[in-house]
């Protein structure tokens, strides 16, 4: 009786741990064909013809212009981007958690949007806005349409860190005889600190790889990454875009694992920190 | 609009809060509102708008060719969005069901593709699905098929992208009110005799709903909105809502007509919201 159910539970768990090995699947395969593509010993990308190493060398030896400067744009965009969002974001987030005012409840509504509606109708009704007012479209107006989507999600990421605990330490601050700019710079900050470092993660990633903002608000001139690679698809993609864009995810991924690898130092430090102030307070009272 | 009403002092709520208002009611809101406004003027004669009032745009929705595509648009997204339901909702659960530890590093696996260039992502499915690729191969080779089936541009594979690219995002709020769900409340429903489907029925899929409703909104409302996902699996010839809406500000420059289209799909994102809102909290919404 017993080990039969136990047969049971051993067989729904494989069964249902191939199941998530299927939907992984559906989200590594087109990443590997896309590694896999870089390595193409083909003019363009239509079908395998054999591999070759060729399309990283091409690729760093800047032959192709418009890639590093589409590149280079939008990195420059996401770093912007970035920073506005994550300032914009994180006094949003406390103000508008600590702060009571008139319209907040407004602001609250309209910090919902751009996560809801369409991309393309925000885009659009802003191009509409920066055609009629008369500002010229570019890496400016880019910038404004990526922080208006980025600063929403930075504002509840940063809403979501704030707890009791930061309100009670800064009053503690306070009491402490620490100005408001002090204890927003030495406790505030540092107390959401996992908070603003999400928020700067998920900004970036937002705008490097945004299509929609990026297409409707450039100039016909210049264009981000993604919207070359859009506009190339028409004849066919070039082996090094694939080069460059696996570069790119192992420059992430490994970016985030150093990143994780600190926080995970951090916290085996302050463990350790609490222990030993845990060890002189017993000795002080023993 | 910043005057605090519990201190006295304004300038910390002004610092705080004013950026992130200003932004919003400038770069949202005034948008919001004019392209509302657009949709009921005139459509200029070399393109751009002409500011009289009319109801030409709306009428010209009606007009079959423009209704068959948002109807199409509205079916592709429906199947995109329960496709998404019923494929993330047990992989959301097997992953809740994990300890927190292997739940983080889980989560983390689903997230490090979508740091891949989502364009490229969808590419790698046109070169799989190609008329000579790996799966045409394939089937050729297994004897399922005995010529070569036309997979690219077509609709097929348009809603295998949709839903590969929007999975994720249907699968990360599913799986946050899962895990939340309390273990306690799944043994009391099975100690008072309750069956496992039963529970599922009136306890698990209940107190998971407004997760669920949150992945039915980040899915179907993006899937109906985007044009790129269409750009690069449907080479130009399948053509969505989103589309139209971009035609209308390129090369046909019909801003009137692009602005009704985009007012139709705040309108749809409305109704959602609102439905949201009758069954949860609009503030408990996961949107990571």
């Amino acid at each position: 009786m017993k080990n039969k159910k136990l047969l049971r539970q051993r067989r729904n768990a494989f069964w249902s741990a191939m199941y998530a090995a299927v939907i992984y699947a559906l989200f590594y395969i087109p990443v590997l064909v896309m590694i896999q593509f870089s390595f193409n010993d083909a003019k363009r990308n239509y079908s395998w013809e054999g591999f070759t190493t060729q399309w990283y060398g091409k690729l760093f030896s800047f032959g192709n212009h418009d890639l590093w400067e589409s590149l280079v744009y939008s990195l420059v965009i996401a770093v912007a981007a970035t920073v506005i969002s994550v300032v914009v974001g994180v006094l949003g987030g406390i103000g508008l958690k600590k702060f009571e005012f008139r319209g907040k409840k407004f602001i609250n509504l309209m910090l919902y949007v751009p996560i809801v509606v369409p991309e393309i109708v925000l885009a659009v009704s802003m191009l509409i806005i920066f055609m009629t007012v008369g500002i010229r479209l570019g890496m400016g107006t880019i910038v404004i349409g990526h922080c208006t989507f980025c600063i929403p999600y930075a504002v509840v990421t940063i809403k979501g860190r704030i707890s009791g605990d930061n309100e009670t330490l800064q009053e503690a601050s306070m009491d402490l005889g620490a100005n408001r700019v002090q204890t927003f710079w030495r406790v505030t900050i540092p107390s959401i600190m996992p908070g603003i470092l999400s928020a700067a993660f998920l900004s970036f990633t937002l705008s490097i790889d945004d299509v929609i903002m990026s297409n409707m608000l450039a100039s016909a001139r210049q264009s981000t990454l993604p919207v070359l690679i859009l506009s190339v698809n028409r004849t066919g993609i070039t082996p090094d875009i694939n080069a460059l864009t696996t570069l790119m995810v192992l420059v992430m991924v490994a970016g985030m694992l150093v990143m994780s690898g600190l926080q995970r130092l951090r916290r085996k430090r302050e463990a350790r920190e609490m222990a030993e102030a845990e060890q002189r307070i017993s000795t002080l009272r023993g | 609009m910043t005057a605090p009403k519990k201190r006295r002092n304004p300038l910390p709520a002004i610092a705080q809060a004013g950026p992130v208002s200003v932004w919003m009611v400038l770069f949202v809101t005034v948008p919001m509102l004019f392209i509302i406004y657009i949709s009921f003027m005139s459509r200029g004669t070399f393109g751009g708008v002409e500011y009289t009032p009319t109801l030409t745009s709306y009428e010209t929705l009606a007009d079959v060719t423009y209704f068959a595509v948002i109807l199409k648009s509205l079916q592709v997204a429906v199947v995109t969005t329960a496709v998404c339901l019923l494929l993330g909702y047990p992989f959301a659960y097997y992953i809740a069901r994990k300890s927190a530890d292997v739940a983080s590093r889980l989560i983390m696996l689903l997230m490090i593709p979508l740091w891949t260039n989502s364009l490229m992502r969808l590419n790698a499915w046109m070169l799989l699905f190609q008329t000579n690729g790996p799966v045409n191969k394939a089937l050729l080779a297994l004897g399922i098929v005995q010529s070569p089936v036309k997979f690219i541009y077509t609709d097929a594979l348009v809603l295998l992208g949709l839903i590969t690219n929007f999975l994720p995002f249907a699968v990360l709020p599913m799986y946050s009110s899962i895990e939340k769900l309390q273990k306690a409340m799944l043994e009391a429903s099975a100690d008072l005799g309750a069956t496992p489907a039963t529970t599922f029925r009136k306890v698990t899929l209940p107190l998971t709903f407004p997760g669920i409703f949150s992945a039915i909104i980040l899915t179907f409302i993006p899937a109906l909105g985007t044009y790129t996902i269409t750009d690069m699996l449907g080479g130009g010839k399948v053509l969505y809502i989103g589309n139209i809406i971009k035609n209308q500000f390129g090369t046909i420059r019909n801003w009137p007509l692009g602005a009704a289209l985009s007012v139709l799909l705040l309108l749809i994102t409305a109704l959602l919201i609102f439905l949201y809102s009758r069954f949860a909290k609009i503030e408990d919404m996961e949107v990571l």
